[in-house]
């Protein structure tokens, strides 16, 4: 008698805890969403307002109106930064430097990462540790010096490397190296001692073991390693700030600063177009390969 | 009889095979060492060199002709320029780091909470920042807070506030260069976070539900902990990238007003490039090592524990 007038009591209890449960479950939803509206309008703001702004005609950059919004679209900034002459230039410079250094960066990494992850040889782990050390040697530390060395190397044989593009291709490797060699070392790492011992019983050279069996295995990560490579030479903007000065020398990020930014005069339409510009090349890589650029972040601290 | 000869067959073949392996133990390590040779070498004379050979510059005088001692130490000690860069890196580089680490942990949990089919997308929108090279997107940065025509005045005159002189002010121009900072930085913390949200296995959560564990006990006992590598990882990381930051100080404020925002990296480029004088440049740079070198002693340790327990 007791237990059949509890029963309903409790069911309609547990049906009701249910109930609030899934509606803090929906509110939780809702919050969820809102902050993350307000966070991607914090994060996107300013590459919109750079698109705004790259629509835009000069008069009405200086108009006072809505500055949110583009009354006369025209895509004459476009036009012209895509005819001038010095904005092509640095957008070949930088594009012949970013991947040169890619593959610069591949030739030095995957050969030294995979003889250290796979054929212990004296001093290897040190080794090991040590490139991941010279990661975090920060460019702003040896900018100085190395400018220095570039001088006294010109003493020394009379080639001039400071203000040439291609010190760029000396330069780069210092930031990008360290890093892909050990991500490399990670994902190599990972893959089954089997494998390669059968290619090696089979009568494989170690070459064709990299070549044949470590590559094509470990390609995502390789693809990765190279995504980064290209990210960082692109954006880098330091070097070649320090060590090149004649406009057909410059790279992009510099180039647009230095040349559209004469004296006080600020050319915002054309300055905003042409980051914007400069800025494609790795959203492009991004949107189509978001998974593998990710992967190549996460790894720096999840491998190894 | 048969045992017998068979023992020695084996005997021999074991002799036969160490001899080979030596050899090719030996041929391996020249293989692996010339693998690894242009690594060595870049690593030694564009890296390794060029550290030591800041000290070496450091204790010259401005034209490299003479040696120095310590005396361009001494020079900026007594200069106040040079403690108010070293407070300005400091609260710059800690202000940065704590506020990208709570916003990329509140974002990580947002973009967590939502059904895993929209994850994708919004992680991707999010990640934007990241994407695109500081100095193109610090310009847009600088567009917003020009003096005569910044929209952010636009929005905070067109509610009936006054605008604000974003670069103008000394505590306004530390400000941007934060604030710039964590948006560039802010991605780069979610995308780890959310990494690690996603390695805590749900068996934990519903054990933690199960004991009655509250909202803030779960985060408390069992995420935290569950996270706590990764956190301490990526901060550090950060905090060795953003005290050594160049980019957006440079692109933002030059150092201006009156050289208030200066970090490290700026004023050496100030000092030893544009103003000509390497060897002072290289004894502000050179600053940085005791912090990159504490940082960089405990990822080592933390990089050392994974290994030994994997």
């Amino acid at each position: 008698m007791t237990a059949a007038t509890a029963t309903p009591d409790k069911t309609t209890e547990i049906r009701m805890k249910y109930g609030s449960m899934s509606n803090d479950r929906k509110w939780a939803l809702r919050w969820s969403y809102f902050f993350l509206v307000l966070f991607a309008i914090f994060f996107l703001t300013p590459p919109i307002y750079m698109l705004i702004t790259s629509l835009k005609t000069s008069q009405e950059i200086s108009a006072i109106t809505n500055p949110w919004w583009v009354f006369n679209p025209t895509l004459d900034n476009y036009r012209e930064l895509l005819t001038s002459n010095s904005y092509l230039t640095f957008f070949l410079n930088s594009s012949i430097v970013t991947i040169s250094v890619v593959i610069i960066t591949m030739l030095i990494s995957v050969p030294a990462a995979f003889a250290l992850s796979r054929m212990r040889f004296w001093g290897s782990t040190v080794l090991g540790m040590g490139v991941f050390l010279t990661y975090l040697i920060p460019e702003t530390l040896l900018f100085i010096p190395l400018f220095k060395m570039m001088a006294v190397f010109n003493e020394w044989t009379g080639i001039a490397l400071i203000n040439r593009w291609w010190v760029l291709l000396i330069l780069y490797p210092t930031l990008t190296v360290p890093f892909t060699t050990w991500i490399m070392i990670g994902y190599f790492a990972s893959i089954p001692k089997e494998l390669d011992e059968a290619a090696l019983i089979d009568g494989a050279t170690w070459l064709q073991t990299l070549t044949k069996i470590f590559i094509p295995v470990a390609l995502p990560g390789l693809i990765a390693a190279m995504i980064f490579t290209f990210t960082v030479s692109w954006a880098q903007f330091l070097y070649p700030l320090a060590f090149t000065t004649s406009e057909s020398q410059l790279v992009l990020p510099v180039g647009i600063i230095t040349t559209l930014i004469k004296g006080d005069v600020f050319n915002w339409g054309q300055i905003m177009t042409g980051a914007l510009l400069g800025a494609a090349p790795p959203l492009i890589i991004y949107a189509f390969l978001m998974d593998y650029y990710i992967a190549g972040l996460t790894a720096g601290a999840t491998k190894g | 009889m048969v045992d017998a000869t068979m023992k020695s067959d084996v005997a021999a073949m074991r002799a036969d095979k160490r001899g080979s392996l030596q050899r090719t133990f030996q041929r391996k390590s020249t293989i692996a060492f010339l693998m690894t040779l242009p690594l060595i070498l870049l690593i030694a004379t564009l890296v390794l060199y060029p550290a030591f050979y800041a000290v070496h510059l450091a204790m010259l005088n401005k034209t490299m002709e003479r040696f120095v001692g310590l005396s361009n130490f001494t020079f900026l000690f007594k200069r106040e320029t040079f403690w108010m860069v070293v407070m300005q890196s400091c609260i710059f580089a800690i202000t940065a780091v704590f506020f990208k680490a709570i916003i990329g942990f509140i974002v990580a949990h947002l973009v967590h909470n939502i059904p895993d089919k929209g994850q994708r997308k919004w992680r991707g929108m999010l990640l934007v920042p990241w994407v695109i090279p500081p100095a193109m997107s610090t310009l847009a940065w600088l567009w917003l807070f020009d003096p005569s025509y910044s929209a952010f005045n636009w929005i905070l005159e067109s509610i009936g506030l006054s605008g604000v002189p974003w670069l103008g002010d000394v505590y306004w121009a530390r400000f941007c260069v934060i604030l710039v900072n964590v948006w560039i930085g802010a991605p780069f913390f979610m995308i780890m976070y959310l990494a690690a949200l996603k390695s805590v296995p749900d068996q934990l959560y519903e054990a933690a539900k199960i004991d009655g564990a509250n909202w803030w006990q779960t985060m408390r006992f069992v995420t935290i902990p569950m996270m706590r590598n990764i956190i301490m990882i990526t901060a550090l990381f950060s905090t060795i990238v953003t005290f050594a930051n160049f980019d957006i100080v440079r692109v933002l404020t030059r150092g201006d007003p009156l050289d208030q925002t200066h970090v490290f990296a700026t004023w050496a480029f100030r000092l030893g490039i544009e103003g000509g004088d390497i060897p002072l440049g290289a004894s502000i740079s050179l600053f940085m090592v005791p912090i990159l070198t504490v940082g960089a002693i405990f990822i080592l340790r933390d990089i050392v524990k994974r290994g030994n327990e994997a």
